[in-house]
């Protein structure tokens, strides 16, 4: 079967071919910085849930083996990351490409059949989960249940390379050096949504939830059902920019006020305090650089001078928004 | 002082208040952050870097989408960003905001049918919005200057975002439709897909008009701007 190892490895060694392009490149200052910190995602990607077989390692205190080595190697792998980052180690190389004019001139001669390879990877991905899902080819079991998308994500990429270099012949290293002029565009920002979602997880294991969720819940006056609900809306977006993710928010807020409050004492309609509530944390996630992977990533993906950029242009749809969220709870759910 | 010592995780949250406030860079932020959570909530040290480790390695899922990079590397050698900028500038009715609005309309419909991963920022914005939309505004605006055509670009990528959270839920098989149905079922409450994912329709049709109207909007924006 198919399943999400076969992605990570062929992902891990894209990265291990960046880290080894990156260590080549005379022309890049933080060379070395670059090539151990694309290494080390590879390192994550090829071998992260093999760290789990090695020997044992004894700390004095500490004796790890099995999981909880793999897991303690991990976390050191984390802790370099972010050190090479956050110290300065790496910086924005300039792999060879080609220039404004040459691209001028290839996209005349090409026309607009260059559309063609860019649509292949999210035909691919489209088609592939429809007749996959749809069929009974499902029912043999070939891909790992519910990560068809990304099997077919994959598959597009390797079509399109395939399709492009048999088409415009380019030189061999052309598309891992293209890939390593994006992928140092970007920087750390295409680690941070994995380091957040890891935050996330050391967040809920302290209890913070539970700490916001009876703060909020202290605030409440009793008797007023919109102001409950008004409660529930903006802790529900407030509390999704503090973890960044609406899906860590929901459980929280649904515990201390969706459930015991608006569903169980004021006997609202759960399907409507669920569904809207759950929007009113995605409204939350449009004003939050915590939400690295939609705000922050696209930022350097643009190369926009502000980090912030994308934040700002969302902020105008997120409020009126959240309150037309607030609105729709308080008028859908007492029908 | 029992009082204080409940509230000492929180200090985690303070310090990446601070930290983005600052501008201090993420990854720092983000493990500092993390260790002091862990280490206030009484955890020992090789505990928070393994629960770190653990739920990293758990998200490498989130990278699978950087596969796309030499692709879209490849198309750009090649001109793919001219070539979108070449195909808007030969409709004359193209804005910049009309166009983002199809977008949008187009994001919005593949995302309520489940199709969430055909777009993104790598795969559809990078190569093919961002340059269209900017091939717009400058078509219509010859000296764009530079800070409009940085809002085009963030434009872009907002819209993106909102037809992407303000569709998906109206698929029933989505990831946080599951999580509503089961942090309900918890209590009790028992909930079919459908029944909550056709509470996210009036939502979607909500954050079309709000943004459709200010992508509009934006239009006249830039033209007050050139002047």
């Amino acid at each position: 079967m198919i399943n999400m190892h076969w992605a990570y490895t062929l992902v891990g060694l894209m990265f291990a071919a960046f880290a080894i392009y990156s260590a080549l490149d005379r022309t890049n200052g933080k060379r070395f910085g670059n090539a151990a910190f694309w290494g080390l995602m590879a390192t994550s990607l090829l071998f992260g849930s093999a760290f789990a077989y090695l020997p044992a390692l004894n700390l004095g205190t500490f004796f790890l083996a099995g999981e909880a080595l793999g897991n303690f190697l991990n976390g050191l792998l984390v802790l370099a990351l972010a050190g090479l980052a956050g110290f300065g180690f790496i910086g924005r190389s300039s792999p060879p490409t080609t220039t404004e004019g040459e691209r001028l001139t290839w996209s005349y001669q090409l026309g607009n059949k260059l559309f063609l390879p860019a649509l292949i990877i999210p035909a691919t991905a489209l088609i592939g989960t429809l007749a996959y899902n749809y069929t009974q080819v499902s029912g043999w079991g070939w891909i790992e249940e519910r990560r068809e998308t990304y099997i077919f994500l994959c598959l597009g990429a390797l079509l399109a390379l395939a399709v492009l270099i048999a088409w415009l012949r380019p030189a061999p290293a052309a598309p891992l050096q293209e890939g390593r002029r994006l992928i140092d565009a970007i920087g750390w920002a295409a680690v941070l949504p994995q380091m957040l979602a890891a935050l996330g997880v050391v967040f809920a294991a302290a209890g913070v939830g539970t700490i916001i969720g009876d703060a909020t819940r202290s605030m409440i006056p009793e008797g007023s059902i919109f102001l409950t609900v008004l409660v529930f809306g903006l802790g529900m977006a407030l509390f999704t920019m503090i973890m960044g993710n609406a899906f860590a928010a929901f459980p929280v807020m649904a515990a201390a006020i969706g459930v015991p409050l608006l569903i169980q004492t004021y006997q609202g309609d759960p399907a409507v305090i669920g569904a809207i509530g759950m929007l009113a944390g995605f409204c939350g996630t449009l004003m939050t650089p915590m939400a690295a992977n939609f705000n922050i990533v696209p930022a350097a993906l643009l190369e926009l001078k502000d980090r912030n950029g994308v934040i700002k242009a969302q902020i105008g749809t997120a409020l009126p928004l959240l309150a037309v969220n607030i609105a729709l709870i308080y008028f859908l759910a007492w029908r | 002082m029992t009082d204080l010592l409940y509230y000492l995780p929180l200090l985690g949250i303070v310090i990446v208040v601070f930290g983005f406030a600052l501008r201090l860079n993420p990854m720092l932020v983000v493990t500092v952050a993390a260790l002091a959570t862990g280490l206030f909530a009484g955890r020992n040290p090789v505990e928070v870097v393994s629960l770190l480790g653990k739920a990293f390695n758990d998200n490498r899922i989130i990278a699978i989408v950087w596969i796309v990079l030499p692709i879209v590397g490849l198309l750009e050698r090649y001109g793919l960003q001219q070539r979108a900028s070449t195909v808007i500038r030969s409709i004359k009715a193209a804005t910049a905001g009309r166009l983002l609005l199809l977008y949008l309309l187009l994001r919005q419909a593949t995302a309520a049918l489940g199709l969430t991963s055909i777009a993104g920022h790598p795969q559809t914005v990078r190569p093919l919005v961002a340059p269209m939309a900017l091939a717009a505004a400058e078509q219509q605006h010859r000296d764009l200057d530079d800070d409009s055509k940085e809002r085009v670009k963030a434009y872009s990528a907002a819209t993106d975002n909102v037809g992407l959270f303000f569709g998906e839920d109206i698929f029933i098989a989505i990831g946080s439709i599951v999580l509503i149905q089961a942090t309900l079922a918890t209590y009790g409450i028992a909930l079919s897909p459908l029944e909550l994912a056709v509470w996210a329709i009036p939502t979607a049709i909500a954050a079309f008009i709000i943004h459709g109207w200010r992508l509009l909007r934006f239009d006249r924006t830039l033209r007050r701007r050139r002047k």
